[in-house]
């Protein structure tokens, strides 16, 4: 497998007649965009579309999911397979990357479980998508009493859909690559010649799966239905797996941080020289018993009948999903598997407790992505995008949480992607 | 200007006497005592020891309450910026003393508080997770090394620096986690410590695996034809409008619910606090995590004698364990104290 990444570098956004880019900066033609949006009947009327660029004195909540805008200019299907496309096999080809710049969908909340993206000041510290130039979708539904699987849904998809139409425009207007990257991936026969003499391993990559707002799509298929399967990294590149997870915002993996796994990124980077990368094996966090027993047996025996010597675990979540991390770490270790686990913490907002919920000796190497718990301070921003009383009932925060001023104190589980379990951040924590 | 330091000590480092002075009732004296001359070399012009107090240690482990109290008061009216005590080497009773003046002084005053002690002194595991204890060796030999280092790092936290490791720094690990940027990505982190460990190279993970409290489950009720349920759940299930504000996600507190002459959880009267799973279920008929209906059918088959009319509450999503304890050992004293025999508990 091949796969190009062209990727224009966005500088800047802003609005205009004709969606494209120039020099670095994105035009966005709001009407277009927004009739694009508005097609859907379970979206309300009351649609908006703004823009927030790093720096700014802008504060976004609650955020749902960031996308980046992505389209594939030759090969085989479409990005976001199975959701927003067709539902052929991706990470073939070329595909057009709007670096730098993020969709980001927000506004009348589907729950109170998404979280808050500052583009300035301390919380712009914690979040990724401070760096990106977002062009950001306010959101309601069509109707107040409407199912919340249904609007969860309509907003996931209007994510998509913009962040397609972006790179498709800028395309369409003949947008030349700043940077082309070029990745291989072999297939299983290759890779059980190749590298002799390097360990042969893999990624467990789990994705949660614990119903609304909670749930993770491949090729449109929802990740709970799944047992888990084998996946090239290259189709991850192109949108095989979308998000529909934003509660405590902090560790749910957004659609962006997918398409661009930095632990994919470092094991191609390393493929060849410190290992043999053969694979992803994509698994999911239910919640029961049972499936968490079967998915984590098979997932591991996967990694078993590849002939894998070590896997990297990433989780997605805390609390439940613990239990899964933990029964794929020792039922691979028990194969002969070596493991490295990336987490997150909630030790408490002293953190003076433990910070996982489950545990098993054979975890002994181990990465966290810091104490969600810990709390911090958000100034107040010149401009809110979205509903700023919802820091008062989103996770993380509590009854009290938005000031008359508008400062708002929560703990970073409330801040979109702050302690990424795909090690998108460089937030880790220690023992003091 | 110099920090006000007050400095603790015992009986025996006032050089008043032995194991046969160990009642000396606590006095507080102007002046620099004993080790008192190490720490001041220590602190040179930066911070001055403005007191000294002076305590046997079989006084303050007989009267830990009075004795913490009225050395709080002494204290108190020298007006210090920050309070250090020992050091108490493997002194197991002054240590104690020490660490326990160190987490009043810090808790009532919330000034810094430094103490040094030897690993295995009773008062590290005590006290280390509310003070910082400097490692020092085990007997007062080592007071050339230890009084320095005690100093360094009550003048670091006085200035507010920031921390490091107890490697780094020299105190006792707390067991507390901090959080800080590093170099690199945690995606990169992880990877290294990956390749480390696949190549049988040296690694230190980041986060040491946790050891949790087993509870052992209680015996079976032998009489359940006169046993009183109670409900209790970390699910989330309130009043509709969640009346008390419970958190979605780390809760600060638990509710308490009546449900005399309650037999069904509607969804126009209950709903769930929770942010940690699909919710929409749980709205829509609440005894599926709180199953009132069927323990009402039960009470009136005759199963068991009595629903408990109250039922406890809470947030497990995010919550920390200590949170968690203190509301569990609250909740279970209450229901003791009303006679309830046994608890059905719900999760999600």
């Amino acid at each position: 497998m091949r796969l190009e990444l062209h990727r224009v570098f966005v500088k800047r956004v802003t609005f205009g007649d004709k969606t494209g880019i120039t020099d670095g900066v994105l035009t966005v033609n709001k009407k277009e965009l927004l009739e694009l949006i508005s097609e859907d009947e379970l979206l309300g009327k009351n649609l908006d579309v703004d823009i927030a660029l790093p720096g700014d004195s802008v504060r976004i909540i609650p955020v749902k999911d960031v996308i980046e805008p992505r389209w594939k200019i030759e090969g085989s299907g479409q990005v976001f397979p199975g959701v927003l496309s067709d539902v052929e096999t991706v990470g073939e080809g070329k595909t057009l990357v709007l670096s730098g710049s993020a969709v980001v969908t927000a506004g009348k909340i589907v729950r109170f479980q998404e979280g808050i993206i500052d583009m300035s000041g301390p919380g712009a510290e914690f979040t990724p998508y401070s760096k990106t130039c977002n062009v950001v979708l306010l959101l309601e539904p069509a109707r107040a009493d409407m199912d919340k699987h249904d609007y969860e849904q309509a907003c996931r998809m209007a994510g998509l859909k913009t962040a397609a139409y972006l790179a498709r425009s800028c395309a369409a207007s003949g947008a030349k690559a700043d940077k082309v990257e070029i990745y291989n991936h072999a297939n299983i026969k290759e890779a059980m010649w190749g590298h002799p003499g390097l360990p042969k391993v893999g990624y467990l990559y789990m994705l949660q799966t614990q119903g609304l707002l909670h749930d993770t799509y491949l090729y449109g298929v929802d990740v709970k239905k799944i047992l888990p399967t084998v996946l090239s990294p290259l189709e991850v590149m192109d949108g095989a797996i979308v998000s529909g997870n934003c509660v405590s915002a902090c560790d749910k993996n957004s659609t962006y941080v997918h398409q661009n796994n930095p632990v994919i990124a470092n094991m191609l980077k390393r493929h060849g020289r410190d290992f043999n990368f053969v694979t992803c094996i994509v698994t999911n966090e239910n919640v029961t018993l049972a499936d968490k027993r079967r998915s984590s047996s098979y997932a591991t025996k996967l990694a078993a009948m590849l002939g894998l010597d070590g896997v990297v675990i990433t989780e997605e979540g805390f609390g439940n999903p613990d239990a899964d991390l933990i029964m794929n770490c020792w039922k691979a270790e028990r194969l002969g598997i070596k493991t490295a686990l990336l987490t997150d913490e909630y030790a408490g907002q002293d953190g003076a407790s433990q910070s996982l919920a489950d545990s098993c000796v054979e975890g002994d190497a181990c990465v966290t992505a810091g104490n969600a718990n810990e709390l911090i301070v958000l100034p107040p921003m010149k401009k809110v995008l979205g509903v700023p009383e919802e820091a008062n009932v989103i996770a993380g925060g509590w009854q009290g949480s938005l000031a008359a001023d508008g400062t708002i104190t929560v703990e970073l589980q409330a801040i979109t992607g702050a302690t990424s379990e795909l090690g998108y951040t460089k937030l880790g924590a220690f023992t003091i | 200007m110099a920090y006000r330091i007050v400095h603790y000590i015992n009986q025996f480092f006032a050089g008043i006497g032995g194991e046969e002075k160990a009642d000396y009732q606590p006095e507080i004296r102007e002046a620099v005592v004993g080790p008192g001359g190490a720490l001041k070399a220590a602190f040179g012009t930066e911070a001055e020891i403005v007191a000294t107090v002076i305590c046997g240690d079989s006084y303050f482990a007989s009267n830990i309450e009075k004795a913490g109290a009225d050395i709080l008061e002494m204290i108190k009216k020298y007006k210090p910026d920050a309070f250090i005590a020992g050091p108490a080497f493997n002194a197991g009773r002054y240590g104690t003393a020490c660490g326990g003046m160190c987490e009043l002084v810090s808790k009532q005053l919330k000034i810094p508080v430094v103490s040094g002690m030897y690993p295995e002194n009773p008062g590290v595991e005590l006290f280390r997770k509310s003070v910082w204890v400097v490692e020092t060796p085990d007997s007062a030999v080592g007071m050339k090394k230890a009084a320095p280092a005690m100093a360094a790092l009550l003048l670091k936290v006085l200035k507010g620096e920031k921390l490091g490791t107890p490697a780094e720094e020299g105190y006792i690990e707390r067991g507390i986690r901090k959080n800080k940027f590093y170099e690199q990505l945690a995606a990169d982190r992880c990877v290294d410590m990956f390749v480390a460990k696949m190549k049988g190279a040296p690694f230190e993970t980041e986060y040491k695996m946790p050891i949790f409290d087993r509870v052992p489950p209680q015996p079976a009720v032998k009489d359940m034809k006169n046993a009183t349920i109670a409900l209790v759940t970390s699910g989330g299930i309130c009043p509709k409008g969640n009346p008390d504000h419970i958190e979605a996600s780390s809760a600060s507190k638990y509710g308490e619910y009546d449900i005399t002459g309650v037999t069904d959880l509607t969804s126009g009267g209950y709903c769930t606090a929770h942010g940690g799973y699909d919710a929409t279920y749980a709205d829509s008929d609440a005894d599926r995590v709180l199953p009132v209906d069927v323990l009402r059918d039960m009470e009136k088959e005759g199963v068991f004698k009595k629903l408990y009319n109250k039922f406890y509450t809470t947030v497990g999503n995010g919550t920390a364990v200590a949170s968690a304890k203190r509301f569990g050992s609250e909740i279970a004293d209450k229901l003791v104290a009303d006679g309830v025999t046994a608890v059905i508990l719900t999760s999600t």
